[in-house]
Parts: C-alpha cells; structure tokens; sequence
C-alpha cells in the first residue's frame, strides 16, 4: 500500500477551493455579469441594524407605532421601509422591567436580514447556539448582561419561518430625545437580547 | 451511522465561550461574499428548496463542520449541491483548487414521493399543551433533537408552511400549521433553573396533544 492510502493529499485553502467554484460556474455562464458586487454591496450597505435601530427608536417616539409593531410586526416594520429575505414573517418580542428576550438559532444561523443585517460570527458558531437554550441565564452574564433572578427570560428559537427582533427598554435617559437621536442609542446587541440598554 | 446531525447544536456541552465580537464588517474577507453570491447561484439554477439548501450544510462531515466557518459552510453547500445536479465534478473542482474539495456526505434518506395532503387547520390553540414527537428521522428535519419528547405549551399561531423535512428530499410538498412552543427550561435541562422558558417554532406534524 503506497503511503498516499494513509495521507491523503491536503484541503486546498478555503481561498482556492472558493475561486475554483466562481471559475467553473462562470465557464458555464451561471454567474450574471456583476452578480458578486451586487450581492457584496447590498449586504455591506444597504441592510443592516442601522434599520433596526430606526424601527425601535419609532416604536419609542409613538406609542401608536409600537402597538402596531408588536402586533404584526412584519407589517409595521414595513412601514419604514425595511423587508424582505428573512424578513418576511417577523415577531418583535417586548423587553420589560421584568422580561428580558433573547433570540438564536440552534439549528443553523437564521436571523432578520432586512433589520439587522447579516448575523455576526458569534452568533453562527457552535457555543453560542448550543449554550442559549440550555443556560441562558449564565451565558447572558459571561457576555456582559447580568440579570437580576427576577427577571424572566424568554428564548427564541428560530427553528421555523419567523424570524425576531427584540424591542429593548428605552433608557430612562432618552426622555426628551428626537427620533435620530433615540436610534444612534440603539445597539445590534440590544436587538438580539445580549445586551441592555 | 450519524442519525441526527451535528448541526442540532441545542444544549451540547463543551464548546467553550462564545467569541463576541460587538460590531464586525458583512464580509471579512472577499472569498466570503464570493462563496456566498455563489450558493446564491447554484440554489437559483438547481432550484434547491430552502430544506435542499440547509441539508447540504447538514451532512458536511462533523469535524468539518465544526472546524469550519460559516461561509465555508456555504462553500460546501453549493459545491455539493452543484456536484449532486450535475452542474460540476468533484474531480473538475480538485483540479481547479489544486487540492481535496471536501464535499458534504451522502443523503440517508430516500426522497419523498406521496407527501400526503395539506394540513390546513391547526389542530392546536394558544394554550394547548403538546408533546414534541421522540423520533429521529434519516433526513432533514427543523425540529430540534433537545426538545423532542418535551412537552411545552402552544404561545402563538403561525403561518401555513411547507414542512421541511419533504421539501429537503424531492420535489413533493406538504403544507402545515406552525406553532411557537414554549418549554420550561427546568423540565428540558432537568437541572432546576428557574424563571427561563425557551421557545421553539414547529410544524404541525412534530406535535401531538399532550
């Protein structure tokens, strides 16, 4: 038996193995001309929790609109604009004095594209998806969000068609804020439940 | 033989804290968009179902995919599903990459040919309990292994939804009610934490009454 039987030869770096799937597809003229550019600069630019940010801030400034916006979430969002892939069925879980909400996805990595933009790595990797569900209390304050043991906790487990968005607490500090200046408050963390205001 | 597969991260131990990171760019390297807008290519020409796509993650091989990022997740994904609908070779992408491609592993399951009907009603209301069924299936399937055999409560309707663990295998489809369940964390962990419930979003077919 040779030795290669034992060794097989090495993974090509992830580099190569990615350029050799672009050139071969693009030989067979599967990739429209300008494609990767569009799909780069639509997720660089135009989504991301900046529109998040700007639909908490609303649902801060008006009572109306936050109503809404817990009711049927999809659509109030909507009204700002923001929808689409990942977006299309959407729940707003309310953060209160006593209820704190945090979303994940154990399964693989779904998260609502069209308000906060493409999930962070941490949130696509094994330990944050394992640990959510099973200890959330310990994990929230290992990432800097102790809660007090009267504070409920609710998981949310994207396993279906609904994707989340947590509405945190408005900080007392807000009060008297402009919509922008509520939004600029209002952080990716705070949105997933990792964090609070 | 692995039955379910790797993916079904919930509640696992050892694998160490989570490295948070507060803000971080879409792409980190060029390569990731490029493997990303190409899974985005191979879905469209192959028509892969949402199901399809995910299973393709699914059966990578373990230690790859946990060794591997997120977007080389992807990489696979469309490299295999481009293998498997004769859009490349295996052997044309080694050449290419000048090294092994690893590609995700066999499907274990049969494709699905009598999907049976639709479920247009559901059969359960917010406040009903419901037992997750125990079983264990070869295929894909988006109901978590941690709470199967878990009894929860039904807290929300939602839509009518094809039932993924068809769509994955073959062109039949079934429609069905899906729920949001909540769990008591204390009775799916058996460890005693209190005030923690976990929710967890089901086909209508994962349930039966409790």
């Amino acid at each position: 038996m040779s030795s290669s039987a034992h060794h097989p030869p090495p993974v090509s770096p992830v580099e190569q193995r990615v350029a050799a799937l672009e050139a071969l597809l693009t030989e067979r003229g599967l990739v429209p001309e300008g494609f990767i550019e569009q799909i780069t600069r639509r997720y660089e630019s135009e989504i991301g929790p900046m529109n998040g940010a700007k639909v908490v801030a609303r649902a801060w400034a008006d009572p109306e609109y936050r109503r809404r916006l817990l009711a049927d979430g999809t659509a109030a969002i909507a009204e700002l604009g923001f929808g689409g892939p990942e977006g299309d069925h959407m729940v707003v879980v309310e953060n209160t004095a006593i209820v704190h909400n945090v979303i994940v996805c154990t399964l693989c990595s779904c998260y609502p594209w069209p308000v906060l933009g493409l999930p962070p790595a941490w949130y696509k990797d094994p330990p944050y998806r394992a640990r959510m569900v099973r200890e959330p209390r310990a994990l929230l304050a290992e990432m800097g969000c102790p809660l007090p043991e009267e504070v409920e906790i609710r998981v949310w487990d994207s396993s279906a068609e609904v994707r989340y968005l947590v509405l945190p607490q408005r900080p007392p500090a807000a009060e008297g804020m402009t919509e922008a200046e509520l939004a600029a408050l209002v952080t990716r963390d705070s949105m997933i439940g990792v964090a609070r205001l | 033989m692995l039955v379910d597969g790797i993916h079904d991260l919930g509640g696992m131990q050892g694998l160490g804290a989570v490295d948070h990171s507060p803000a971080e760019p879409a792409f980190r390297y060029r390569w990731e968009a490029v493997a990303r807008a190409l899974l985005a290519v191979v879905a469209g020409a192959v028509e892969a179902s949402g199901g399809e796509f995910r299973h393709s993650i699914e059966r990578m091989e373990p230690g790859h995919y946990l060794t591997s990022s997120y977007y080389e997740h992807w990489l696979t994904a469309a490299a295999t599903l481009a293998v498997e609908h004769g859009l490349v070779t295996g052997s044309e992408l080694e050449a290419r990459a000048g090294g092994r491609f690893p590609l995700s592993g066999p499907l274990l399951a049969p494709p699905v040919v009598d999907a049976g009907p639709d479920a247009g009603t559901p059969r359960f209301g917010v406040g009903d309990r419901v037992r997750v069924r125990e079983w264990h299936p070869p295929g894909h399937t988006r109901c978590p292994r941690y709470v199967r055999g878990k009894t929860g409560t039904v807290v929300r309707l939602d839509g009518i939804y094809s039932v993924p663990d068809i769509e994955a295998h073959g062109i039949a489809r079934r429609h069905e009610p899906t729920y949001s369940v909540r769990f008591d964390a204390a009775e799916l962990w058996g460890d005693g934490q209190r005030g923690v419930w976990v929710h967890v979003d089901l086909w209508d077919s994962y349930l039966e009454p409790s």
